[in-house]
């Protein structure tokens, strides 16, 4: 009889945090076989497409910045709030936060040159994102309330207050569809690449990336939240303040998260609308996990699921396979690294008695 | 005579690898019985690796056991309660919130039928509870029962799934002298049944006390076999420590200078929200160590947890040279510099994931020589961390290396090296040398007398009855959280204090 034990493993070398996540989507896209087949495609046909479809042209390349820029984003938000143990499912909510103070201010901004109109749109926004991720911070810290269940719960909470102000003072004079008014070219995010979408946002986002990298690795605020992440018991008795690095990190994350939706409002969309983001904030835990929590694994991470969104589209054309298949790979690339990662910890002993 | 009897167990050339350690090395191991054997070793030595294989929960690597004569292959502890095998571990596998009862036929329904039979397995209880003197209501919950008990319930659920041979794993480690005692005469009307334990120890008093043999394991060997009546307590220390021990730590003229510590009419309640420390004043002067005795749970948690910072009393001030200390925030603590050795290092004191350095900085990381605009100096840090690495002798893989790959003996040495870096003026250490073996206690013990002759005062709250009495300068007994009685070390005599810990006065 042969069984099998979990058995914890020697600590892995440095290299292993880089080859894991890229293994994982190696298995994921060979799972992913299993799909595309039963869909009826071919399948090295539809990987040729998938990729080409992402990575082929110039123009398709610049639009996977495009769509990975708010995923970069709201995958910073959940890994930094992560980091921390708070655990902050409702990036989702903090980027319709950041695109509802976009819009408010977008509409208004008239006579207000660019070079002024931006930076207060992106820092009001910031905050909007950072105010409401706080909301549950508090209610962890003073109260007890299980941030998972705020976080997500607030979504909802943010997602009716936008309809309720698109079907009220924000609605576009004269329109019966819940959507706002168009932003003042003021608040328009500049192209920077001609003929393509390849906005500033993007840029903001490869900052971020680099910020927080700064943040967690060079600053004492990065140290004392990691701090707070490992045992909040051992960091209280350090002398750290624990409310207020859980406060801070709530901040940041949710204002991480309202950039995403800034940018989707100010550079793409140019007005509030209900589907202002296919679930960004919700990719972004995905993202998070799959990038290790590290800033750098996001950016990549962000990046791979910009290619599957991106690429899926000419696939579906090309080959008839749906664009739904993006998803399934999505969800498949998240199972795939929670199991690796359990790996890393631990290994399965086959025992033979 | 006793040598020709038929074995209950016979381990032999055992050998366990765990990564690149060897806990085990070709150990032989014979139990007979109707005897009391004891396992003596240091921390690390071996003995719990040992009978957790016996026990069916580690698979050795080489070696062969056969129990009552016939060879066993145990693949899980099931397979050895089948066989008469059962093990109390230090942390027992009780239930809280399930009775006495419930915990104990948890696991031995039969599977034929889908209701418990509770009736029967009551009479049992009861019938096993009379024979060996081991009386605990069945219906209690586990958790109202104190350790004693608990550890009691534990040997009920073994000798009702018919063991007959008993390992135990430092039972006393958790159990008061009274206690103590009524274990050991459970354990030898055992044994004069015809059953066998094995008792896992690194106290020598106890294993001279309650076995009949000892088998003394340093580094995963067996170094010595001895009839305990052939043997001495120094004998033994030595065998397990491998060298010559100086019985006593050196220790110097007593010369109290100011008091640097002033606990007035403190008031504090537990986590249930009962009183645990009631009107407590003590003071601590420089240059001395006055050390707590105490049975556990008498308040020593508490009244830590609030010099640290960790918990706000009720009422009563707390003075660090003259300064009130804020209480619930340890960053007070800190600043007053106070040295915290906390008596949970893994869940309180260090942070296990995070590295040697990381932890090295906890306190110090924004002072001006680590930071500048919340930026860290790693360079500084760096330094500072290998500095004090090297001034006390930690062994591991480098600053970098994560802090839970360190033995127990390092991880106090990096709590020790983190809170006495800034030559604090008083010094809180709770149970600074439980786990810890010979060499590294005596480290400890070393570095606290050598910061007395620094001039700091220290209160040590421990429940090792010798290191209080060896380390301190005057001697504090604390019961249901009110000082009992307190005398100068050299005056005070092991019945007054235990008279004390058990709450009589005079």
């Amino acid at each position: 009889m042969i069984r099998l034990r979990i058995a914890k493993r020697k600590p892995l070398p440095p290299w292993a945090r880089v080859i894991i996540p890229v293994m994982a989507i190696v298995v994921t896209l060979i799972l992913s076989a299993i799909p595309i087949l039963l869909a009826g495609g071919q399948l090295w046909r539809s990987y040729f497409y998938l990729f080409y479809g992402a990575l082929g042209t110039r123009f398709n390349l610049l639009e996977t910045f495009v769509k990975g820029s708010p995923l970069i984003l709201t995958g910073l938000a959940v890994a930094f709030a992560f980091r921390a143990k708070f655990w902050n499912i409702g990036a989702e909510g903090q980027l319709l936060a950041g695109a509802l103070m976009a819009t408010v201010l977008g509409v208004h901004l008239g006579g207000v040159p660019r070079p002024f109109a931006l930076p207060i749109i992106i820092t009001a926004g910031f905050l909007a994102g950072g105010v409401w991720a706080v909301i549950p911070a508090v209610l962890k810290t003073k109260l007890n309330v299980d941030d998972v269940v705020s976080t997500l719960l607030l979504n909802y909470v943010m997602w009716h207050i936008m309809g309720a102000l698109l079907f009220g003072p924000l609605q576009q004079p004269g329109s019966s569809w819940p959507r706002s008014a168009a932003i003042v070219e003021a608040a328009r995010y500049p192209m920077l690449l001609p003929r393509s979408r390849f906005h500033m946002g993007i840029i903001i986002s490869f900052i971020a990336v680099f910020i927080i990298w700064i943040i967690n690795n060079k600053t004492t605020f990065g140290y004392r939240s990691k701090a707070v992440g490992v045992n909040i018991r051992a960091a209280h008795f350090g002398g750290i303040n624990t409310t207020a690095v859980i406060v801070w990190t709530a901040l940041i994350s949710g204002g991480l998260a309202a950039l995403a939706g800034v940018g989707e409002l100010c550079a793409i969309q140019y007005r509030l609308i209900m589907d202002i983001s296919p679930g960004y904030g919700y990719t972004g835990i995905v993202i998070a996990m799959l990038g290790n929590l590290h800033p750098v694994g996001v950016l990549f991470s962000a990046l791979f699921f910009s290619v599957i969104i991106v690429g899926a589209q000419t696939m579906s054309r090309m080959t008839g396979v749906p664009t739904y298949i993006a998803e399934v790979i999505q969800g498949m690339a998240l199972m795939v690294m929670l199991v690796f990662l359990l790996f890393t910890e631990y290994r399965i002993r086959v025992m033979r008695k | 005579m006793i040598e020709t009897q038929q074995p209950m167990v016979r381990m032999s050339s055992v050998t366990k690898h765990f990564l690149d350690v060897t806990a085990n090395d070709k150990v032989d191991f014979i139990l007979y019985p109707g005897e009391i054997c004891s396992l003596l070793g240091e921390n690390g030595a071996g003995k719990t690796t040992l009978m957790n294989i016996l026990f069916g929960y580690y698979a050795c690597d080489e070696g062969e056991i056969f129990i009552k004569g016939e060879k066993a292959r145990l693949s899980s502890p099931k397979d050895a309660i089948a066989r008469g095998v059962g093990m109390i571990r230090q942390h027992f596998a009780l239930v809280p919130t399930q009775t006495v009862l419930e915990n104990i036929v948890i696991g031995t329904h039969s599977g034929r039928s889908i209701f418990l039979d509770l009736k029967t397995a009551r009479r049992k209880l009861l019938d096993l509870g009379k024979r060996f003197g081991l009386e605990v209501a069945p219906d209690a919950p586990v958790w109202t029962l104190s350790v004693g008990e608990q550890q009691k319930v534990e040997i009920l659920k073994a000798l009702y799934r018919d063991v007959d041979i008993l390992i135990m794993d430092e039972p006393t480690a958790v159990l008061a002298p009274a206690e103590t005692d009524d274990l050991f005469s459970t354990l030898k009307f055992l044994v004069r049944e015809g059953r066998s334990v094995v008792f896992i120890s690194h106290k020598l008093n106890e294993v001279m006390d309650i076995s009949d043999r000892i088998v003394v394991l340093r580094a995963g060997r067996v170094v010595a076999k001895r009839q305990t009546r052939e043997t001495t307590a120094r004998e033994l220390a030595n065998l397990m420590v491998g060298r010559e021990l100086n019985g006593n730590v050196s220790k110097k003229p007593f010369e109290p200078g100011p008091p640097v510590l002033e606990i007035q009419n403190l008031d504090v309640r537990n986590d249930r929200k009962l009183a645990a420390v009631n009107n407590l004043s003590l003071i601590v002067r420089q240059k001395e160590i006055l050390g707590m005795a105490g049975i556990s749970g008498n308040g020593q948690r508490e009244l830590s947890e609030v010099l640290f910072g960790m918990r706000n009393p009720v009422q009563g001030v707390i003075k660090i040279n003259n300064t009130p200390l804020r209480f619930g925030h340890p960053s007070s603590a800190i600043g007053l510099n106070m040295g915290r050795i906390p008596e949970d290092r893994m869940g309180t004191g260090l942070l296990m994931d995070l590295s040697v350095e990381e932890n090295m900085i906890l306190e110090s990381h924004s002072c001006v020589d680590f930071q500048t605009y919340g930026l860290t100096r790693s360079k500084k840090i760096n330094q500072y961390t290998d500095e004090l690495i090297r001034a006390y002798n930690i062994s591991t893989a480098g600053r970098d290396a994560v802090t839970k790959s360190l033995s127990g003996g390092n991880l106090q040495k990096v709590m020790l090296a983190r809170e006495l870096a800034g030559n604090p003026a008083i010094i809180i250490a709770v149970q600074p040398t439980r786990g810890l073996d010979v060499g590294a206690m005596e480290y400890v013990h070393q570095r606290l007398l050598q910061e007395t002759e620094r001039g700091a005062g220290i209160l040590l709250i421990s429940e090792d009855l010798d290191e209080v009495f060896s380390l301190s300068d005057r001697i504090a007994v604390i019961y249901e959280g009110k000082i009992m009685g307190e005398a100068l070390a050299e005056n005070a005599s092991r019945e007054q204090i235990g008279l004390w810990m058990s709450g009589v006065s005079q």
